[in-house]
C-alpha cells in the first residue's frame, strides 16, 4: 500500500469506529430505511461517495485500488446503507456509459450524497448473465419505458434513481429511472443480513437512456466487474474483523483452567482463518490492480472471477470458524460475531457465488 | 500494489529467460505432451544425475552446472565476494520464477541452499575458504543430518552425541530422513555436545566427510518405491574439531540462520500453474481418450486448483515483498508452507481424478499412462510435503502463537 492508501485506511477506520459502532449496525437492522442520513452525509463530507468520481464532476479522482481500500474498511465496520448501491450501481455505470450531460447532472450529486442510486440488474430468474434480463424496454429517442420485475435490488426503497437493465428490440438496454413515479413499486424483502434488498415492479416506468439502445450488456461488463471486486473487498474487511474478534475471544475465554486459545484445536482454526483472510485480500487486490492498471481484458476477467470464487468460499470458512470458536455465546443475538456470519452470506451470493465464478474460470482456462 | 515488473526487473527477467533459452540442455526441457514433473526430476534431479552410471546423464548435469557457473548463477543468493550472484531478493524471486517456469533443475542442492548461507554467516575464514568454492564448482554435494528417530517435530530433543577428545569430536548416534545422503560427499549435522544444558542450548553444528570411518548410510525406500532418503548411523565417528561451525552449544541458532535468503517458495506456485496448463492441454489434445467420461465435477475442481495456485503465488509474493523491505517474515512463511503443501496434495488428487481408471497406472512408460503417470506419482509423492520441513501441525502452531499471539499450550 502506498502512503495515500495507508492514510485513507487509517482515517476510514478511525471515522467508522466512532460513527458506526456495533450499536449502530444493530439499530439499522430494525430501521425502516436501513441507514442513517446523518452518517450518510458525514461519509459524503469525507469524500467517500465521490472517491472514484473524476474531479471535474465533483469527485476526488482516486483510483480503483484506493476505492477497494475504503470498501474493505466499510466491510470491517459492517456499514449499513446504500453506499455500495450508489457508488457501484450509480456512479460507475454513469462514468462508464453516461453522456457528458448525464455525468454533469448526476455525478456531482452522487458525490455530495444528495441523491442515492441503485442497480436493478437481477430478476426473479436470479441469473447474473445476459439471458437473465427479461424486463421489457421501449426506447424512443432518449426516453425509455420499462415494464417487468427486478428482484434483489439493494436499497431501492430509499434510492432516488435506479439504473435498470431491460431488454428492447435491440437487446439489453440501460436506463436511469426515477423511483418517485407511479410506475415504480418497491417492496423490501426480509433478508438474512437484514439489509434492504427489494422487489421492484416496473409498470410502464419512465426513464432516460443510459448509453445506447442495445448496448447495455457491453456497458454493464466493467460495472459488474468492479461491483464484484467491491463485494470481495467488503468480504475481506468483514472476514478480517470476524477473525480478529475470534482470536481475541480465544485469548480471553478460559476453560479447563486455561485460555481456549492455548488448545491446538482452536489454534489451528485460527491459523486457517488468517490464511483464508490474507489469501482473500491478496487475490482481491490482484483483481483490483488488474482493473486499475488496465491489464489485458482476458487477464482482468479471469482475475475477477478467481477473486470472487475464492473470497466467497474462504470468507465463509472464516465466519464458520468464528462461530465455532465462540461456542454457545456466538449463537446469541446479543453477541456481535453473528452479525458477520449473516452478512457474509449476502456478499457471498452477490454477483455470483463460488460455483458461478468457478465455472467461468473453468471456461477461460479452456476446460 | 503492483504485480508487474519495473523496467529493471523486466530487463533482468529477459536476461534469465534468454539464458535458459540458450543454455538449458535439451534433456532438461519438457517435451510437448509430457509432464515436466514426470521425467528425470522424479529420480532425484541434478544431484542424482551427476552420480549416475549413465554417461549421458552425467554429461547433462555437468553441462548445466558449467553454464550456470560461467554466468555466476549457481548461487544466486550468495554475496558476490563469496562467488555468488549477489542478487537482490526481488531478483532472486524473478530468477527462481523463471527457472521454475522452464522446469530447469536447480544445481548445488543443499550446499547452495543451506550450508553455504550458514557458512557465510557463521563460518571461519578457513571454513569458507575450504568449502564455498567446492560447492560452487559442483565438486561437493551436501546432505543434512537433522532429524532423528526420536526427534522429528521436536527436533531440539535430538540425542546424537558428540564428545570432545583432543582435536576431535567423537560422534555416536543415528540420523534419519537424510535426503540425498547417497548422492552427497559431505554432511552437516546437529549433534548434542552438552546433555546437561536446556535442550536448545546443548546442540552444536558440525560438518564431516560422508566417507569418514564409522559413518554408515542405509537407504530408506519410500511408499512410491523411490530412494530419496536414508538412515545415517554414527559409530565412533571422529571429526576434526575445526569442523565445528560457530560456537560449541550454539548449533541450534547456527542451524536456524537463513534469514536473508529468498524463501518465498515461488517455484511451487509456478510449477503448479505450469503443470495445470500442461494437463489442460493434454486433456484437449492427445490425451482425450484418457479423460474420464463423467468429467464435469473434476473440471470444476481443476478450476479451483487454478484459483488456489494464484492464492499461493500471492503468499509467495508477500514473503519476497517483506524481505525486499529488509524485514524478516514471521508467520507468513508458515502460511506459505502449509497452504502450498496442502495445495500440492489437492492438485495431485484432482489431476489423478481426471484420468478415472487410468489413475491406477504407475508405470510411466506404459501406453496406458497419461502424461507418464506423473500425477499418480505425485499423488503418492506429495504425501510427505505436509510432514517435512516442519509438519503442518507445527506450522499452524507457529502461525497461532508467533503470528497471532495465542498462548502456548
Amino acid at each position: 500500500m502506498n502512503e495515500q492508501q495507508e492514510l485513507l485506511k487509517n482515517s476510514a477506520r478511525e471515522f467508522l469506529e466512532n460513527e458506526c459502532p456495533e450499536s449502530h449496525v444493530r439499530d439499522m437492522e430494525e430501521d425502516e430505511k436501513g441507514y442513517s442520513p446523518v452518517l450518510w452525509q458525514k461519509m459524503a463530507e469525507q469524500g467517500w461517495h465521490g472517491l472514484l468520481v473524476p474531479e471535474q464532476y465533483g469527485g476526488a479522482g482516486f483510483d480503483f485500488i484506493d476505492q477497494m481500500v475504503l470498501v474493505e474498511e466499510l466491510g470491517r465496520a459492517l456499514v449499513p446503507g446504500p453506499y455500495m448501491s450508489s457508488v457501484f450501481g450509480g456512479a460507475i455505470p454513469i462514468i462508464e456509459a453516461g453522456s457528458d450531460a448525464q455525468k454533469q447532472e448526476f455525478l456531482p450529486k452522487i458525490a455530495a450524497g444528495e441523491v442515492i442510486f441503485s442497480l436493478a440488474l437481477t430478476e426473479p430468474s436470479a441469473r447474473f448473465d445476459e439471458a437473465g434480463i427479461q424486463a421489457k424496454a421501449t426506447v424512443s429517442g432518449n426516453d425509455v419505458t420499462i415494464s417487468g420485475t427486478k428482484l434483489f435490488v439493494s436499497d431501492a426503497h430509499v434510492a432516488d434513481y435506479l439504473v435498470v437493465a431491460a431488454r428492447s428490440g435491440k437487446g439489453v438496454t440501460l436506463a436511469i429511472v426515477p423511483t418517485k413515479q407511479a410506475g415504480v413499486k418497491t417492496t423490501v424483502l426480509q433478508t438474512i443480513a437484514r439489509d434492504k434488498q427489494c422487489e421492484v415492479v416496473l409498470d410502464n416506468a419512465k426513464g432516460q437512456l443510459l448509453g445506447t439502445d442495445g448496448g447495455g450488456w457491453a456497458a454493464l461488463g466493467p460495472v459488474i466487474q468492479k461491483y464484484t471486486v467491491a463485494e470481495c473487498a467488503y468480504l475481506v474487511g468483514l472476514a478480517q474483523m470476524d477473525f480478529e474478534i475470534a482470536v481475541d475471544y480465544a485469548k480471553e475465554r478460559v476453560q479447563f483452567g486455561r485460555p481456549i486459545g492455548s488448545f491446538q484445536a482452536i489454534q489451528h482454526k485460527c491459523a486457517d482463518m488468517v490464511t483464508d483472510v490474507d489469501g482473500s485480500r491478496f487475490i482481491m487486490f490482484k483483481a483490483a490492480w488488474s482493473i486499475a492498471s488496465g491489464q489485458p481484458a482476458n487477464d482482468t476477467s479471469i482475475a475477477v472471477n478467481m477473486a470472487k470464487a475464492w473470497c466467497s468460499e474462504a470468507t465463509r470458512r472464516v465466519v464458520a470458524h468464528g462461530q465455532q470458536i465462540h461456542g454457545g455465546i456466538g449463537f446469541t443475538k446479543d453477541y456481535k460475531i453473528q452479525l458477520f456470519y449473516r452478512r457474509q452470506k449476502r456478499a457471498e451470493l452477490a454477483f455470483g457465488d463460488a460455483d458461478f465464478h468457478r465455472e467461468l474460470v473453468a471456461q477461460q482456462l479452456g476446460l | 500494489m503492483d504485480w508487474s515488473d519495473n523496467p529493471e526487473q523486466a530487463k533482468f527477467r529477459q536476461e534469465v529467460r534468454a539464458f535458459i533459452q540458450t543454455k538449458l540442455p535439451e534433456r532438461y526441457r519438457p517435451k510437448a505432451g509430457e509432464s515436466a514433473e514426470g521425467g528425470e526430476g522424479f529420480s532425484g534431479g541434478w544431484q542424482a544425475d551427476r552420480k549416475s552410471t549413465d554417461p549421458e546423464r552425467v554429461a547433462t548435469a555437468t553441462a548445466w552446472a558449467n553454464a550456470l557457473a560461467e554466468r555466476g548463477w549457481i548461487a544466486p543468493a550468495w554475496p558476490k565476494e563469496y562467488g555468488g550472484a549477489g542478487l537482490s531478493t526481488i531478483e532472486q524471486f524473478i530468477y527462481n520464477q523463471e527457472m521454475a517456469e522452464a522446469a530447469a533443475p536447480s544445481v548445488g542442492g543443499m550446499g547452495v541452499s543451506m550450508l553455504g548461507p550458514t557458512l557465510i554467516v557463521h563460518g571461519s575464514p578457513e571454513q569458507k575458504q575450504e568449502h564455498l568454492s567446492r560447492i560452487l564448482s559442483g565438486e561437493v554435494a551436501w546432505a543434512q543430518g537433522y532429524s532423528e528417530p526420536g526427534a522429528g517435530s521436536d527436533l531440539a530433543s535430538l540425542q546424537t552425541r558428540a564428545v570432545r577428545d583432543g582435536d576431535e569430536y567423537v560422534i555416536n548416534g543415528q540420523k534419519i530422513w537424510t535426503s540425498g545422503a547417497h548422492f552427497a560427499d559431505w554432511l552437516f549435522a546437529l549433534v548434542r555436545t552438552d546433555p546437561e544444558a536446556p535442550k536448545h542450548r546443548g546442540i552444536s553444528f558440525m560438518i564431516m566427510d560422508i566417507k569418514t570411518p564409522g559413518l554408515t548410510v542405509r537407504p530408506i525406500i519410500d511408499m512410491g518405491w523411490n530412494h530419496p532418503f536414508n538412515e545415517t548411523f554414527f559409530e565412533d565417528v571422529r571429526v576434526p574439531a575445526k569442523n565445528l561451525i560457530g560456537e560449541e552449544n550454539r548449533g541450534w541458532y547456527v542451524g536456524m540462520t537463513l534469514l536473508d535468503f529468498e524463501r518465498s517458495g515461488i517455484a511451487g506456485a509456478i510449477s503448479y500453474r505450469r503443470a495445470m496448463g500442461e494437463t489442460i492441454d493434454f486433456l484437449k489434445n492427445s490425451g482425450k481418450n484418457f479423460r474420464r467420461q463423467d468429467f464435469n465435477s473434476t473440471r470444476l475442481e481443476m478450476a479451483d486448483r487454478a484459483i488456489e495456485t494464484e492464492v499461493l503465488f500471492n503468499f509467495s509474493f508477500r514473503i519476497v515483498t517483506i524481505q525486499s523491505r529488509g524485514l524478516v517474515p514471521n508467520y507468513e512463511a508458515s502460511v506459505n508452507k502449509t497452504f502450498g503443501s496442502e495445495l500440492h496434495q489437492r492438485m495431485s488428487r484432482t489431476q489423478t481424478k481426471a484420468w478415472g481408471l487410468f489413475g491406477n497406472v504407475w508405470d510411466g512408460k506404459s501406453k496406458y499412462a497419461p502424461m507418464q503417470a506423473a500425477h499418480v506419482h505425485d499423488y503418492v509423492g506429495s504425501v510427505p510435503h505436509s510432514i517435512f520441513s516442519g509438519s503442518n501441525e507445527i506450522q499452524r502452531n507457529v502461525i497461532a502463537t508467533r503470528g497471532l499471539g495465542l498462548p502456548r499450550g
